[in-house]
């Protein structure tokens, strides 16, 4: 047990949960806003990954250069995410807003269900290997034994998008609208507040960090096939739980200490229990702190 | 006219969506793309079709929602309602009983196969039936008690030889354990949350049996499980076969019998107050603890009675039987069905199992639709084909 494989498996396991922090983020915006468990979030991020593999490929055919590959792919990739999460929201989610909660969500494990065999279905049930868009940079390269430039791009660009993100949640008018309906939709309402808008936007934004996060984690592990979303899906919600859910810098620092404590655990104790020691992870927070990290303790209401 | 054209967009926005999943097939092996245009073609088609189904639909719904609501539907008092199935009489009863009875000795035993596989989903169905439908707790791991019933009845068998008639009592019964272990942690759980680590837990335990070789014997399983014995008769696979069949009878009779006795008795009631209302529930004097435990157990004991019946029917079982999809399967027939509603999960359970295994054809699309079907029950009819009728009392006389 020497420090320099600690270091490793913690920056192994920083930028796993980075990852884990992107998907999180749809979570814990939806949820704070519609109160749902958006199951079909994990399916958001893998139709993603799936959309850049498939741009990334004909583009290559074709002969395009590589700087503008990686740029189309994660743009094509991220325009449909949101399209597909704003379009599972219409269909699945709009006109059961009303609905008891238990409709909302069974409703979601079937778009879920529906997502995953509908990429199955179309595409392949193998495993399609994924070409890595980020290149091995040459300044990076004193460096690389410590971290790869991958896992460089993934922590920066995850750091990149929180702050994105917080500036959109504090500063804009998008931003305030939905602290206002995640506070109380009929008031925000009231005042003028176009809280269908606002659900759609929250939509879009949680999908396209969970796109981005697809392709990183995608182009990071070589490969991808229709089930990736459900584990991930899984994470990134223990994440969500983790650090509170409705909050965001809580998912951020959910997802990193879920990787970390992973990452750990995969290399000091078992390999093949890692996905257990998550679920574990996941029960044991919901019994002892279930209001998370971050997050306020729940009052009920009557 | 401005159907329509919205139509269309819906059409073309389709057609956009799953341009790149649908159209484009990539091999990244031979660097070769394939172009399917064909299906963007049907996409559009379909897109503009259902557009315009779904919002008469919705609006339909809407307006049964809020003005055929009030008034009492169809001139028959609900509480009047309840009675129609009695009126189907002793007689149907009989008949139906009969003509099951002597199945086995008209059709193959291919047939007779497919009815004892329905026969186990209606009782997992009805299991769940008890968790989801009447107590409303959302539970996404049930498969883990089958696969306790079903890995404690090979594994004593293996260790100690156990008989299948002990097996299946001491199956269920370690199936209501861990229903108590788990819904013991998970009482204070919202529903979602629930719904959540209930599928932790179905897979926790799938992950321990396939990664712990030396007390599960890891996903290549466990083979050679004994079919259920009679008096020590051998029995030939076709005799055996009817055999398991008439105990499958025997066991769905039982389970109908004592859910539909345990619906109507106070506990029974009692779930469906926690379900509707759990703050009303408490303010009712109802120990909501104690019935969330006994929904957890009851509804595993059925789960472990299937499992153990299960693995003495196919002789081999491994951590494959029991992944996510069985739980999700289960969780499809009873919302088809109608939560809370025996008759209605009976159906499912026969309409889910049987539909699929004779129309070969759409095997493959049979997780797609399963999906869709929970997504268009929860729009369209969120009490299931078959509802639950709310046991309601009349007093005839002056009103208000």
């Amino acid at each position: 047990m020497d420090a320099p494989y600690f270091l490793e498996l913690f920056l192994g396991g920083l930028t796993r949960g980075s990852i884990y922090a992107l998907i999180a983020l749809g979570y814990t915006m939806v949820y704070g806003i519609i109160e749902l468990i958006n199951f079909a979030h994990g399916e958001i991020y893998m139709i993603g990954a799936f959309t850049a593999l498939i741009a990334a490929s004909v583009l290559n055919m074709m002969g395009v250069n590589e700087a503008a590959v990686i740029l189309l792919a994660v743009s094509l990739a991220v325009v449909y995410a949101c399209a597909y999460g704003f379009t599972v929201e219409k269909i699945a989610y709009k006109p059961l807003r009303r609905a008891p909660r238990l409709s909302a969500l069974i409703s979601a494990i079937g778009m879920s269900l529906f997502l995953q065999n509908y990429v199955l279905l179309a595409q392949t049930s193998d495993y399609l290997p994924f070409p890595s868009l980020i290149p091995d940079f040459a300044f990076w390269e004193p460096y690389a034994h410590i971290i790869g430039s991958t896992e460089m791009v993934i922590l920066a660009t995850t750091a990149v998008i929180m702050v994105l993100l917080t500036f959109l949640i504090r500063f804009t008018r998008v931003g305030k609208a939905m602290r206002a309906t995640a506070q109380d939709k009929t008031m925000a309402a009231l005042v003028g507040v176009d809280v269908n808008q606002v659900i759609s936007v929250t939509f879009i934004v949680g999908s396209a960090t969970a796109a981005v996060g697809g392709v990183l984690i995608a182009s990071h592990i070589g490969q991808i096939n229709f089930y990736i979303g459900f584990l991930a899906g899984i994470k990134a919600f223990v994440a969500a739980v983790l650090g509170g859910i409705g909050s965001i810098p809580g998912a951020v620092l959910g997802g990193l200490v879920l990787g970390c404590a992973e990452s750990v655990f995969a290399g000091t104790v078992s390999s093949d229990y890692e996905d257990v020691f998550a679920f574990v992870f996941l029960v044991l927070v919901l019994i002892f702190r279930p209001s998370g990290l971050l997050g306020r303790p729940e009052t009920k209401k009557a | 006219m401005k159907e329509l054209s919205k139509a269309l967009l819906v059409s073309l926005w389709f057609m956009f969506l799953t341009f790149p999943i649908l159209v484009i097939r990539v091999n990244t092996v031979e660097n070769t793309v394939e172009w399917r245009w064909r299906n963007m073609l049907m996409v559009g088609a379909a897109a503009f079709a259902l557009h315009i189904v779904w919002g008469r639909m919705l609006a339909r719904g809407q307006r049964r929602q809020t003005g055929a609501g009030r008034k009492t539907p169809g001139g028959i008092a609900p509480g009047h309602r309840l009675s129609r199935f009695r009126r189907f009489g002793p007689a149907g009863i009989l008949l139906l009983t009969a003509g099951l009875a002597a199945l086995p000795f008209f059709s193959s035993l291919y047939q007779v196969n497919i009815l004892i596989t329905a026969m186990i989903y209606i009782m997992l169905g009805l299991g769940l039936n008890i968790v989801v439908g009447l107590a409303g707790l959302l539970n996404l791991g049930y498969v883990a008690f089958y696969a306790v019933g079903a890995y404690s009845y090979a594994l004593l068998h293996l260790h100690y030889g156990l008989n299948f008639w002990l097996a299946l009592p001491l199956g269920a019964s370690l199936a209501a354990l861990a229903g108590i272990a788990l819904g013991y942690p998970v009482l204070r759980l919202r529903g979602d949350y629930l719904a959540i680590v209930t599928l932790a837990f179905g897979e926790i335990i799938r992950l321990v049996l396939e990664n712990w070789s030396g007390f599960s014997f890891g996903p290549s399983g466990i083979a050679d499980i004994p079919r259920p014995p009679l008096f020590g008769i051998s029995m030939s696979l076709e005799a055996s076969t009817v055999f398991f069949y008439f105990l499958m009878l025997l066991m769905v009779t039982l389970t109908v019998f004592v859910v539909t006795r345990l619906q109507h008795s106070r506990i029974g009631r009692a779930w469906v107050a926690l379900r509707e209302d759990e703050i009303a529930c408490q303010a009712m004097g109802i120990d909501t603890t104690r019935i969330k435990l006994a929904a957890f157990a009851l509804g595993a004991t059925w789960a472990g009675l299937g499992g153990v019946l299960f693995a003495s029917r196919t002789t081999f079982i491994n951590p494959a039987c029991f992944t996510i999809w069985e739980s999700m399967l289960i969780l499809c027939i009873v919302v088809l069905g109608g939560m809370g509603s025996i008759i209605g999960v009976v159906v499912g359970a026969l309409f889910l199992i049987l539909l699929p295994e004779y129309l070969r054809a759409f095997s493959e699309y049979r997780v797609l639709l399963f999906g869709l079907l929970l997504v268009l029950m929860m729009i369209f009819r969120p009490g299931g084909l078959l509802p639950d009728r709310r046991r309601t009392y009349h007093f005839k006389g002056e009103t208000g």
